[in-house]
C-alpha cells in the first residue's frame, strides 16, 4: 500500500464534520503554523517540498507563492480554484464532498502564510452540493475558533467565503476566475501583470488548485522535507488522481508520484484493468487537453522502458510520443472505442466552452467540431485530415490563454497517433458508420522508435 | 441571444433580499458586483429562470447598469434565459461520460418525456438538455436536477425510468 496523505482518512465515518477530523489529527497544521512558525518558514517548507501545482499546470507552488507582491497597506488575496471542468477530472469535487475540513485547514494555513485576511474558495456552480458541504463545514470551523478574528490568541484574522461560479470551462484558467469573482464574464486577462502582482481587484492574489492547498497541510504537520521524499525526481509527494473511462474500478486514487503506468491500470490496489474483459486501445493521461496516446505509448516508452505517474515520465519524448502529466485526469478507452468520435466529442466541447476572446479559438474551434463531425459521420475526405492539421497548429501558441493549446492538444495528438482511424473513416463510410475501426496496431510493443513529425 | 419578450415582472421577496445582503457583504467596500453570479443563482432558485425584469432588479440593487447583468447572465451556462421545466435534468454529454453510456441516456430521456432537448413537457413538470462535463466522470452516466443540483450517477435506462415516476408522483 502507498502513503496516502490526503485520502487517509476518507473512510471513517463522520470525517466531513469538524468533530471526527479533529480527533483524526486535524487543524493540527493551523496550531503548529499561528503558534510556531512565521509565514516566512511556512513558504520555506511549501517550498523545500517541491509540490507542484495539481490543477494542471505543474507550477511550483511555492515559488509562486514567493512571487507574491507585499506592498504596504494594500490587501492581499488567496483564492482556491476549485471551478474543476477539465473532462476526466472529478478529484477536488471528491475531496470537498467527504473531506471538507482538508480544504479549509489548508485554506487557513495557506492564507496566513500569504497574508490573506480574506480569502475565496471559488466552486463551479454545478457543485452547489459541494458548496453547501462547504459552508456547513466553514460555520463549524468559525463556531470553534478557526476562523474569524484572532485565531488560536495569534492576533491573525482571516474571513473565508464560498464562491459559486456560473457553469463556464474557461473560469479555470486563474484570471478568468478572478474576472468572474469580481462579477464579470470569464475572460482571460493578458499577462502580465500576473496575479501575484495584480489579482482580485487589482491586489496582489495567489490562485491555487484545491488538491495544491489540501497538500499544504501534510506538508506542514510533516515538514517540507519529509514531504519531498515521497515521489520520484521533481515530481514529489501524492497525486490524486481521478480515473475514468471503461475500467474495472474507476474512481479518485492517491498515488505515490512514480507509479508504473502499468500498475495503475491493472493492479487490483488501482483501476483493476479494463472493464468487461477488454484490452486497452489508448488513454488520455491528464485530462482531456493532454495528447491521446495509444496502449503500447502509454505503458512503455518509445525505447521500451516502462512509463511511470510522474510530470516528468508522462511527458517523456516531447508530444511526438508522450503526453502530460496534467490535472491527473486518467481517461481509459477500451477496443470498441472510436478515437474519430472522441475526439469530435472533445473539439465540441472547446468549441462549446471558448469565452471567444481570440478569434484562432472562438473560430478554430468552430471548425474542428464540424470537422471532425463530417468525418465521424461517414462525409470526410481526405483533405479535411490536412485541414484539420493545419486548423490546429494555428490555434496552438495564438491566444491569450492555454484554452487555445488544449483544444488543438487532443485533435493533433489522434491525428499524430492515429491517422489510419481517421483515413479509415473516409475509405469506408459506410462501413465507419456501423461498426468501429477496433484495437488496430495500437496495443502491440513497438519494436523501433516511430517516426517523429515535424510540426 | 438574449430576447426581450413581453415579461411579468417579478417581485423579490424580503427572504430573498436578506439572502442578497448577506452575499453583499462578502466582498470588499465597492466592490459588490462579485455578488452577481451567487444573486443570480438564488434568483433562479426562487424563480427556476432569470427573467429579464429580475436581471434589472439585480442590477439597481448592485448599483450596476443592466447590462453588466445580461452579459453575465448569457455569457455563463447555467442561468436559463426561458422558463424550464419544474425540474431541469441536465445530463452530462462529454467523453468519459460517453464512453459509459451517455448519449444512450439523452435519447432514451427524449423518448421517454417525448419533448426534444430544451423543450418543456407539456405539464410543466420536466425539461432536459445536454450538458459539458460536471466532473464526475468515474461515476457516469450522471445527471444532475436544478435549482438544487441533487446529483444523480451511475445512469441506466431503469434508474431513469424511476426517477422520472419519482419526480412525477411527488409533483
Amino acid at each position: 500500500m502507498s502513503r496516502k496523505l490526503l485520502l487517509e482518512h476518507i473512510n471513517v465515518p463522520g470525517i466531513n464534520t469538524l468533530e471526527v477530523y479533529r480527533q483524526k489529527g486535524g487543524y493540527r497544521a493551523v496550531e503548529k503554523a499561528l503558534k510556531t512558525l512565521t509565514p516566512e518558514e511556512i513558504v520555506e517548507e511549501v517550498k523545500k517540498s517541491g509540490l507542484r501545482g495539481r490543477g494542471g499546470a505543474g507550477f511550483p507552488t511555492g515559488m509562486k507563492w514567493s512571487f507574491l507582491a507585499k506592498p504596504e497597506g494594500v490587501a492581499r488575496y488567496l483564492v482556491c480554484n476549485a471551478d474543476e471542468s477539465e473532462p476526466g477530472t472529478f478529484k477536488d469535487r471528491y475531496l470537498m464532498t467527504y473531506i471538507p475540513h482538508a480544504l479549509i485547514e489548508g485554506m487557513i494555513v495557506s492564507s496566513f502564510a500569504l497574508g490573506a485576511k480574506v480569502s475565496y474558495i471559488y466552486v463551479r456552480g454545478e457543485m452547489m452540493p459541494q458548496i453547501r458541504i462547504l459552508e456547513r463545514a466553514i460555520a463549524e470551523a468559525k463556531a470553534a475558533g478557526w476562523l474569524g478574528k484572532n485565531i488560536l490568541g495569534s492576533g491573525y484574522d482571516l474571513e473565508l467565503y464560498v464562491q459559486p461560479g456560473g457553469g463556464a470551462y474557461i473560469c479555470g484558467e486563474e484570471t478568468a476566475l478572478l474576472e468572474s469573482l469580481e462579477g464579470k464574464r470569464g475572460n482571460p486577462r493578458i499577462k502580465p501583470p500576473f496575479p501575484a502582482i495584480a489579482g482580485l481587484y487589482g491586489c496582489p492574489t495567489v490562485v491555487n488548485n484545491v488538491e495544491s492547498i489540501a497538500a499544504v497541510v501534510p506538508i506542514i504537520n510533516d515538514g517540507g522535507d519529509e514531504y519531498a521524499k515521497i515521489g520520484i525526481g521533481r515530481s514529489t509527494g501524492t497525486k490524486l488522481i481521478s480515473a475514468s473511462g471503461n475500467l474495472v474500478k474507476p474512481g479518485v486514487y492517491e498515488i505515490e508520484l512514480g507509479l508504473p503506468v502499468e500498475e495503475f491500470i491493472y493492479s487490483d490496489e488501482y483501476c483493476g484493468g479494463i472493464a468487461n474483459g477488454k484490452r486497452l486501445k489508448a488513454t488520455v493521461a491528464g485530462g482531456s487537453s493532454v495528447p491521446v496516446l495509444p496502449a503500447n505509448l502509454t505503458l512503455k516508452y518509445a525505447n521500451g522502458e516502462p512509463r511511470l505517474m510522474s510530470y516528468e515520465s508522462l511527458s517523456e519524448g516531447g508530444f511526438a510520443t508522450g503526453t502530460m502529466m496534467g490535472s491527473g485526469g486518467f481517461i481509459a478507452f477500451d477496443e470498441d472505442q472510436c478515437i474519430v468520435r472522441n475526439t469530435w466529442n472533445f473539439a465540441r466541447f472547446y468549441h462549446h466552452e471558448s469565452c471567444g476572446q481570440c478569434s484562432p479559438c472562438r473560430e478554430g474551434t468552430g471548425w474542428m467540431e464540424k470537422i471532425l463531425h463530417k468525418i465521424e459521420h461517414g462525409h470526410g475526405t481526405m483533405d479535411d485530415v490536412d485541414l484539420l492539421w493545419d486548423v490546429q497548429r494555428k490555434i496552438e501558441g495564438n491566444t491569450i490563454c492555454p484554452l487555445g493549446d488544449a483544444a488543438a492538444w487532443p485533435v493533433a495528438s489522434a491525428i499524430r497517433h492515429f491517422r489510419d482511424e481517421f483515413e479509415w473513416h473516409i475509405k469506408e463510410p459506410v462501413k465507419s458508420q456501423q461498426q468501429n475501426y477496433g484495437l488496430a496496431n495500437y496495443a502491440t510493443p513497438i519494436e523501433k522508435a516511430p517516426v517523429t513529425e515535424e510540426k | 441571444m438574449l430576447k426581450v419578450e413581453e415579461q411579468t415582472p417579478v417581485t423579490f421577496s424580503s427572504e430573498l433580499l436578506a439572502k442578497f445582503d448577506d452575499i453583499k457583504s462578502r466582498y470588499p467596500e465597492g466592490k459588490q458586483k462579485s455578488a452577481l453570479l451567487p444573486l443570480l443563482h438564488l434568483v433562479q432558485a426562487e424563480f427556476l429562470w432569470v427573467p429579464t425584469s429580475a436581471m434589472d432588479q439585480v442590477a439597481a440593487y448592485l448599483d450596476i447598469q443592466p447590462i453588466e447583468v445580461y452579459e453575465v447572465a448569457t455569457f455563463y451556462t447555467m442561468y436559463f434565459l426561458k422558463p424550464q421545466g419544474k425540474y431541469a435534468l441536465e445530463v452530462c454529454r462529454t467523453g468519459p461520460c460517453c464512453l459509459v453510456g451517455a448519449e444512450k441516456i439523452l435519447s432514451h430521456l427524449e423518448s421517454k418525456l417525448g419533448v426534444k432537448e430544451g423543450e418543456v413537457t407539456p405539464d410543466g413538470l420536466f425539461s432536459f438538455r445536454g450538458v459539458e462535463c460536471l466532473a464526475a466522470c468515474g461515476f457516469g452516466p450522471v445527471l444532475q436536477i436544478s435549482p438544487e443540483y441533487t446529483f444523480y450517477e451511475n445512469l441506466t435506462t431503469e434508474s431513469v425510468d424511476k426517477l422520472i415516476e419519482d419526480l412525477t408522483s411527488k409533483k
